[in-house]
């Protein structure tokens, strides 16, 4: 690791992207994620890789599917709306397995929304967002410091899997600054035999493709792929958890939110409440073992959302909906304050 | 400590994008302030989404300071305007104005427009804020490149430099002295003086000297 520097999350995004070898760069500005890709714009010409403002969200994601189709390992990032545009791009890039990252700083929706923090597209992210059948890795920095460290994480699990990933991040954890250690810089020496990289007359063509002509072949690959899906989520599950082991209740968060969420049970604690934090760094694969086995002990759960309440689904599915799952919200662009996180704990508390 | 005697009418803080120049605008006009002088601040950045002097409005106004800030910040409308109230600030010139650039030199063509004001009265400080601990401006060479690129941008000239340099909480003394070596480079290479350090208050029973401004920075939610 490098000397710590001060960055914006949406730049550690950037720097650590470049430290993984990315030296290909798609996109288009939107608020809250512009510095992203500002600082790819400073940063690719003097490295000699590409930075490209494209002339729209759809055109982008197409460029990234065609450099992810050449093995190089390539990104786009945008927030909430962009993402939208993208999704048909990155339905056919699951549907090719090529490996890339989409970063998806979030605002506030649906439609234009506004461009203050939020988490509502966890939906859209982990349960698809596109056509098909499939699935991205889904990561959720919690830090500037996680948004290095889960960018590297994204481009190695994509191409180990061939699977695209995402990193799920919103407006706060983008805009916000704090000291960052950086990787050096490395290698990447991953085999990538399925490239379309010219035959130089040796080898059989390579051919990047999500069509199939004949359904039987394509149940066949999609049964293939929901092989490598099982795999993910048996080997990839990733989470901290937080004073779970007495735990009364437990409160799930992810992000920005299970930073205020850990003050609160902090709190929570000084006042005698048994209560912990589970906060998932990978939203799909879920980590619902987890879930599952504290549901044996815990009396409760409590899902902290920039949301009307999304990933409070995969909770309940995660137990069986055997406890009471309670949601503590905000929307819109708002975050919930470690008090009002502190409230549900404390009527759940009462409550059970 | 530092505590000049005179100021002139109107600081500007300029610099690197997310080189510190809010927290300095406000902790800035709070020391005006306690020097008793009639003092207002506005926030003409226009490249920051979050994290403005808008958030700091309350204590601000708490304090007697005046606060002009964009009709829309921290609000969801993305539009870099600027508020009318400005030329009341640069054009009146019996109030002490302290003003919030937007980092770069894209947020310092905003300055554009009140720049022959500030230039005609010719009463004002334009300072250079940097820390060092941004991977953009890690030494004097590339700070010096973006202070060239800001003059480039506005047609007023720095007047002097302010080292901001910080890792956040995780800021030693040691860091200091090593950001104060860089300050003084930079100060050789661009011919402008540096003016202060200026240090989270945290820092006051180790970090001490004449030109060290020290900083209360805003509470943390998460």
């Amino acid at each position: 690791m490098s000397e710590k520097v001060l960055m914006k999350g949406n730049e550690a995004i950037a720097e650590a992207a470049i430290r993984a070898g990315c030296r290909h760069y798609f996109g288009y500005p939107i608020t809250p994620q512009t510095e992203l890709a500002a600082y790819m714009s400073k940063r690719m010409p003097k490295i000699g890789g590409v930075f490209l403002q494209a002339e729209s969200e759809i055109s982008a994601i197409n460029m990234v599917y065609g450099v992810a189709g050449s093995g190089k390992r390539v990104m786009t990032s945008s927030s909430s709306p962009g993402i939208s545009l993208k999704q048909e791009g990155i339905s056919y890039i699951a549907g090719a397995d090529l490996p890339a990252l989409i970063v998806n700083v979030q605002r506030g929706g649906p439609g234009l929304g506004g461009i203050q923090p939020s988490q509502s597209d966890y939906f859209q992210a982990t349960k698809g967002g596109g056509h098909g059948d499939y699935h991205l890795i889904v990561l959720t920095p919690a830090s500037v410091q996680e948004m290095a460290d889960l960018t590297l994480l994204a481009f190695d699990l994509a191409d180990k899997y061939r699977v695209p990933a995402m990193l799920l991040a919103d407006g706060t954890t983008g805009q916000m600054m704090e000291p960052v250690s950086l990787p050096e810089e490395k290698e990447v020496s991953v085999e990538k035999p399925w490239a379309v990289t010219g035959t130089k007359m040796q080898r059989k063509h390579n051919i990047i493709n999500s069509l199939y002509l004949q359904p039987d072949e394509l149940e066949k690959i999609n049964f293939e792929r929901y092989e490598r899906y099982r795999l993910i989520e048996e080997n990839e599950v990733r989470y901290e958890s937080y004073l779970t082991e007495d735990a009364d209740i437990v409160v799930v968060a992810f992000g920005i939110a299970a930073r205020v969420s850990k003050n609160a049970v902090n709190e929570a604690r000084k006042q005698g409440i048994k209560v912990g934090l589970i906060r998932p760094i990978t939203i799909w694969p879920f980590p619902k073992k987890v879930l599952s086995e504290l549901s044996k002990t815990a009396k409760g759960f409590i899902s902290v959302e920039l949301s009307m309440g999304q990933m409070i689904e995969d909770i309940k599915l995660a137990i069986n909906c055997s406890r009471p799952v309670m949601l503590c919200n905000r929307a819109g662009g708002m975050i919930p304050s470690p008090d009002e996180v502190l409230n549900s704990i404390k009527k759940m508390q009462e409550g059970i | 400590m530092y505590s000049p005697t005179s100021f002139p009418r109107i600081t500007l803080f300029c610099g690197h994008y997310g080189s510190g120049k809010t927290n300095l605008a406000v902790n800035y006009a709070l020391f005006l302030k306690e020097k008793g002088l009639d003092v207002s601040l506005a926030d003409i950045d226009i490249v920051n989404p979050y994290f403005r002097s808008k958030d700091s409005e309350k204590e601000l106004k708490e304090n007697g300071i005046n606060v002009v800030s964009l009709p829309f910040a921290n609000s969801s409308v993305d539009l870099p305007s600027l508020p009318s109230e400005v030329y009341g600030l640069v054009q009146r010139r019996d109030i002490y104005a302290v003003l919030d650039i937007g980092g770069d030199e894209r947020g310092a063509l905003a300055l554009g427009r009140f720049a022959p004001y500030i230039a005609e009265e010719n009463n004002y400080d334009m300072f250079f804020v940097v820390n060092f601990f941004r991977p953009l401006t890690p030494d004097a060479e590339s700070a010096y490149e973006v202070m060239r690129e800001i003059e480039g941008a506005c047609p007023l000239k720095f007047t002097g430099i302010i080292n901001n340099s910080n890792l956040g909480e995780l800021t030693s003394p040691k860091d200091i002295e090593k950001s104060h070596k860089k300050a003084m480079e930079l100060g050789d290479i661009s011919g402008v003086p540096v003016k202060f350090t200026s240090v989270n208050e945290t820092l006051k029973n180790t970090v001490s000297g004449e030109n060290i401004f020290y900083m209360k920075l805003q509470k943390k939610l998460f």
